[in-house]
């Protein structure tokens, strides 16, 4: 996984809330086994009218956010799906961080896990954020994974929290399954002791499955 | 000792070690796999030169892009192929029980797992998906991952998590006639909002939750997702441990009384506290339509679909009015003005015996409109074989029903069962998201009785006034 440091960065506005993770990536692009390549289906539904013609409103139609790497957006982000493949076709576009009031559980879990920094800001800040964005070409905002904090062009620091584990393991880039292997020890100590009190938990049924 | 919640009680057994700041390493005992979220998660444990840590906690079955139509034939999408062969391949070099799609026992992978006994009171389960929410109503911490966790509980058969806060949901007293575990979530939802239950794990109480069947428990909780709960409980008691008794994989003889008393004993204790309590009583439940592009857009089938100009704030009024400009749906129109054109009766949420057997019921002797095209997709193999054993599938067919073999379907429309732009579809699914059906596709989620009944003819209807059939 990518380390995510500091990040100075393009910010495309998405001005909706409760965006699901249908909306992010639809359900045809779900079909792969792989998960490059994935940024063809990012809002896949949206980028196009009704009639078939591309919407110029749309900030992935639009030039100046080409090399967005942050998308600023509403409350309750990523809700819906727990597909990974959201993430996974934000950070093929080069979104490496996402701004809004408040995101859905799975998919604010599944960002960490891909290197990209989801940044909770207050309702207040989100708004003045959407009207800078309109009113400036390219507007550029840099934010600070170490010290948690989103600074603006005009000089306002914003900070922002989030755990500590979380932020140790993106600030390094570091392997989550590596990092639990090191407990191994622990994790079988568990087993042993679990087995013993529910016996029914360690059941082998592959055995029965197929008789 | 302190009084402690069901929640707390499962996740402190499942508790492998703890950090100063409460990121918890936390023992997953069940995992659920099917062929979408999986592929890149075997890939990595591939690339890494890892193996499952304990391949026989899981188990893996193809539902999401299976045919529902005569199987004989294939796979005719390449792509929908290849997905599924890969988890067959990745099961078969990981050395993890699959059940293919000619199985009897293959079916959605939220019906299967208590079908089978696999979804066992006081477990963790997970699942890349979110809908595994369904498993609480045995009393089972159970919530959806992304891909990268998938891999992750393959590899040490743990999570890293923190500890969630706490909400009750309450309902007390009775539900009137006609409204199922379906319009108690849809209007828990409509009340929370979708967002209203993020960061918790929810724990349904109540007379009227205690008065639900396993099936509905299912229902009940496999929505919780929808509120923003990655997870949702209901407690176990007789007539869990009477569901669960001889099934296949469940515990057999001793070891099933030993589990019995531990499952009996998984309740809140009296002075539990929670971080957030929510009433609703059950005779204000009235049957539920969703009129919008979200679960929590949603009144009451006697109510009307919003009218924007009446809505003051001017960020909720803007969400209406996309809403309904996608759903093409006048503001203000009554709920049951609204024609259908598709009725999907399916899905983890709504597919099991009893919500094909209530469906039944309000189709016996009856016929689908002539503009409605229907069609009933049991959620499992043997949930098929059963409805056939008693004569259900017959009664749909004989109403113009197209009768499926098992699996997503059109809940998310990734295999060929898919709306048209513009069609309006009643579905017992659970999420009426833009374009979840098919793009452009307009959903309605409803109860089986009230997707049953929209069928018949051919808009809402409100099922306390409707004259059933032969009953």
């Amino acid at each position: 996984m990518q380390a995510f440091t500091i990040l100075t960065g393009t910010v495309a506005p998405l001005n909706r809330g409760n965006v699901d993770t249908d909306q992010i990536i639809p359900k045809q692009y779900l079909k792969t086994i792989h998960r490059t390549g994935l940024k063809e289906g990012l809002f896949a539904d949206w980028r196009r009218r009704a009639d078939g013609a591309q919407d110029p409103e749309f900030f992935i139609n639009q030039p100046c956010y080409q090399q967005a790497t942050i998308l600023l957006t509403r409350e309750n982000f990523g809700c819906g799906s727990s597909r990974e493949h959201a993430p996974w076709a934000l950070l093929d576009y080069g979104i490496r961080c996402i701004v809004a009031p408040s995101f859905a559980d799975i998919f604010y879990n599944n960002c960490f896990q891909n290197g990209i920094l989801p940044v909770e800001l207050p309702g207040e800040v989100i708004q003045t954020l959407f009207d800078r964005v309109a009113h400036t070409d390219q507007y550029q905002v840099t934010v600070d994974l170490a010290q948690q904090v989103v600074t603006l062009p005009e000089g306002e620091k914003y900070s922002f929290t989030l755990d500590s584990f979380r932020k140790d393991c993106l600030l390094k880039g570091l392997d989550g399954i590596g990092l639990t292997l090191q407990h191994e020890s622990a994790i079988t100590a568990y087993e042993k002791r679990r087995a013993h009190e529910a016996p029914w938990l360690f059941q082998d049924f592959s055995s029965s499955v197929h008789s | 000792m302190a009084s402690k919640t069901l929640f707390e009680k499962i996740w402190d057994q499942h508790v492998v070690r703890e950090e100063p700041d409460g990121t918890t390493l936390l023992y997953i005992d069940r995992h659920l796999v099917h062929e979408v979220t999986s592929p890149q998660a075997f890939e990595g444990l591939r690339l890494a030169g890892r193996r499952p840590r304990r391949p026989t906690a899981a188990l893996a079955v193809p539902d999401h892009n299976v045919p529902t139509t005569d199987r004989s034939q294939g796979i005719a999408d390449p792509m929908s192929a290849l997905q599924i062969s890969t988890l067959e391949g990745n099961c078969a070099e990981f050395g993890i029980t699959y059940y293919g799609m000619e199985d009897i026992r293959q079916g959605i992978v939220h019906v299967i797992g208590p079908e089978q006994g696999l979804t066992l009171p006081g477990m963790t389960i997970v699942c890349g998906d979110s809908h595994t929410s369904t498993h609480g109503a045995f009393g089972a911490l159970a919530f959806g991952i992304g891909t990268s966790e998938v891999e992750h509980v393959l590899a040490t058969q743990c999570l890293v998590q923190k500890r969630p806060k706490t909400m009750e949901i309450r309902v007390e007293g009775t539900l009137p006639d006609y409204c199922s575990s379906k319009d108690v979530i849809l209007a828990i939802i409509g009340q929370i909002g979708i967002g209203g239950g993020t960061g918790y794990v929810v724990e349904y109480t109540g007379s009227v939750i205690r008065s639900f069947s396993m099936e509905g428990r299912m229902t009940l909780c496999n929505m919780s997702i929808e509120a923003g709960a990655r997870a949702g409980l209901v407690s176990p008691d007789e007539l869990t441990v009477a569901y669960v008794k001889n099934r296949p994989l469940s515990p057999k003889e001793e070891v099933f009384q030993q589990a019995k008393s531990d499952w009996l004993a998984l309740k809140t204790d009296p002075g539990a506290r929670f971080d957030k309590v929510i009433e609703l009583r059950g005779k204000d439940i009235s049957p539920q339509v969703t009129w919008g592009t979200n679960p929590g857009m949603v009144t009451d089938v006697n109510g009307h679909v919003p009218d924007p100009a009446s809505i003051p704030d001017e960020k909720l009024r803007m969400a209406t009015e996309r809403a309904l400009a996608y759903m093409g749906l006048p503001g203000g129109i009554p709920i049951c003005d609204i024609r259908v054109d598709r009725v999907f009766i399916g899905s983890c949420t709504n597919s099991r015996i009893e919500d094909l057997r209530v469906a039944a019921r309000y189709v016996k002797g009856k016929h689908v409109a002539q503009s409605v095209k229907a069609m009933v997709v049991p959620g499992s193999g043997l949930v098929k074989r059963q409805a056939e054993g008693e004569g259900l599938d017959r009664i749909f067919r004989e109403a113009g029903f197209e009768w499926r073999e098992p699996g997503c379907s059109m809940c998310l429309a990734m295999n060929a069962d898919v709306l048209t732009p513009g069609e309006r579809c009643a579905s017992t699914s659970n999420r009426n998201f833009e374009g979840r059906q098919g793009k452009g596709g307009r959903t309605h989620l409803v109860s089986p009785a009230m997707a049953a009944a929209a069928a018949v003819e051919g808009h809402f209807v409100d099922i306390r006034d409707w004259k059933m059939g032969d009953q």
